[in-house]
């Protein structure tokens, strides 16, 4: 009997966490439509969407309601199946990651401690790398399944690209293993929380993470799976209404994954300066954390924007030129360096 | 080959130096001037509820005038007709019946008057030939309709209201 005793409270804890999550990234993510459209007009002088609602702040509704309501084509020559199973892989994969991100410490309630991180899985960032590859997933079935040879091209290109990018990612990331110890995310919080960021003692892999994320989550520069100009419109070139929609979402989605997890593992996650010397109660502190990870998400997702409407998109030689010839030298650099010096202050 | 002006820069071709390949100081520098367009003035005006300014000379639809007895000045010489590069007025002249002096000034005046605005492009010419000072040219712009035909403005239209009757 007592094997099938259920914790009903910590399932509902759970599921509360998690729709909370989903809730919090959907509205981000939607939100950064309104964001990205808002800086990029603030960047070239214009004034941005401001019609519907207040500041334009309705806009997104506008957006999201309009996706929904356009017809939706299915090609003839397409695989059916797979067409509806591309950006729904996307999308899904979009939202896995942020599981293992801890948004907060514990929050005591009625005698029960709950942590603010839906799974502290002891391999976190291991999983999200897993979870990160299968994204490339959602992009190469849609591309195939359109049956279109520009949506072909722009998958290839996709999987391509991050392949190469995920080497330089995963070899900067060893680097800040090696200096923590530990593959957990939580734990990599806590370490920071009573030490400097991680970004001071890693700052070349924190800036190699930074570029090889802008590739993983094909922002300019490195859009290339989405050219424009090369590929009318790239691998959802064949999808309307609201499949378009979920590619577009799953982005804005994976821009704000990534910037928590940088948040998260270079800039202290939840910590923030002088949080232990403040002297507030333990619930409150959580509530200060939260809404300190949620500020440094944003900063960094103003620059995931800053520098789309600032840096023209690589040719793609370049592109495999600077991940190959570039990103992986400097991450093993950076490995190898790291590595001695962690050697030698155990010595 | 002489310049034609003294503003012609050569080309700078030689090859990148090590901080050139970088690229990381020019996308700083690149970054930075986007940041401080982020402040700058926006150059948008929010059309319905915000206009610009217009020079003094601007030239925007024409009306009609009246004289200070609110009598049409217009005598349909054509003038303004033969003028207009566009070909965009049309006019028929008509007799000024007794009893009528009070609506027209001269013994002639414009049956119909209709003005094309989809032909019209807003020269002016028709505002420098009328000798009557009967054509002006005013600052409201942006006509819009959903047919060709309500652009033709014809005499109701174009007329500025009476000021004997406008001031009762």
């Amino acid at each position: 009997m007592t094997l099938l005793s259920i914790d009903w409270f910590f399932i509902l804890e759970k599921i509360l966490l998690i729709s909370a999550v989903l809730v919090l990234s959907l509205v981000v993510a939607m939100y950064s439509t309104w964001g990205e459209r808002k800086v990029a007009a603030w960047i070239q002088d214009r004034l941005g969407p401001n019609r519907a609602g207040p500041m334009g702040l309705l806009q997104p509704l506008a957006d999201g309601g309009k996706l929904f309501f356009k017809e939706e084509i299915i090609p003839t020559n397409s695989n059916r199946f797979l067409f509806i199973l591309g950006p729904s892989i996307a999308m899904l994969v979009a939202c896995m990651t942020s599981a293992v991100i801890p948004w907060g410490d514990t929050l005591t309630i009625a005698g029960r401690t709950v942590s603010l991180q839906v799974a502290d899985v002891n391999i976190g960032i291991l999983f999200i790398f897993g979870v990160l590859s299968v994204g490339v997933y959602g992009i190469m079935i849609g591309g195939w399944a359109s049956n279109n040879k520009y949506s072909l091209l722009a998958s290839v290109r996709a999987a391509s690209q991050i392949i190469s990018y995920e080497l330089p990612m995963g070899l900067a990331l060893i680097a800040l293993l090696m200096l923590t110890g530990t593959l957990s995310l939580k734990e990599i919080v806590e370490q920071q929380r009573h030490d400097l960021w991680n970004v001071v003692y890693q700052p070349l892999g924190f800036f190699i993470f930074l570029v090889t994320a802008f590739a993983e989550t094909n922002r300019a520069p490195f859009d290339l799976p989405e050219a424009e100009n090369e590929l009318n419109g790239g691998y959802h070139l064949e999808y309307s209404s609201m499949k378009l929609g979920f590619y577009l979402f799953a982005e804005y989605i994976n821009m704000f994954v990534s910037s928590a997890l940088m948040a998260t593992m270079y800039f202290g996650g939840y910590a923030f300066p002088g949080m232990d010397s403040l002297g507030v109660s333990p619930n409150l502190l959580t509530m200060l954390g939260f809404l300190a990870l949620f500020v440094k998400i944003l900063v960094f997702i103003f620059f995931f924007m800053w520098v789309r409407w600032t840096i023209p998109r690589f040719r793609y030689d370049q592109l495999m030129r600077l991940g190959w010839r570039v990103m992986i030298p400097l991450a093993l650099a950076n490995m190898l360096i790291t590595g001695a010096i962690v050697l030698a202050r155990q010595h | 080959m002489q310049a034609l002006t003294n503003r012609a820069k050569p080309v700078d071709r030689s090859p990148l130096s090590f901080t050139d390949k970088l690229y990381v100081p020019a996308i700083a520098k690149g970054m930075w001037i986007t940041l401080k367009h982020l402040f700058k003035r926006k150059a948008t005006v929010a059309f319905p509820e915000q206009r610009r300014q217009f020079s003094p000379v601007f030239r925007g639809l024409h009306v009609l005038n009246r004289d200070e007895e609110g009598r049409e000045r217009c005598t349909a010489c054509g003038l303004c007709a033969v003028a207009c590069p566009a070909e965009a007025i049309t006019m028929e002249a008509a007799e000024r019946k007794p009893g009528e002096e009070h609506l027209y000034r001269e013994e002639k005046y414009a049956a119909r008057y209709e003005i094309n605005m989809l032909r019209c492009i807003f020269c002016g010419f028709c505002e420098e030939a009328c000798p009557k000072d009967a054509i002006y040219m005013s600052e409201t712009f942006a006509p819009s309709n959903y047919q060709r035909k309500g652009f033709i403005y014809g005499k109701p239209d174009l007329l500025i209201p009476d000021p004997k009757q406008q001031s009762k």
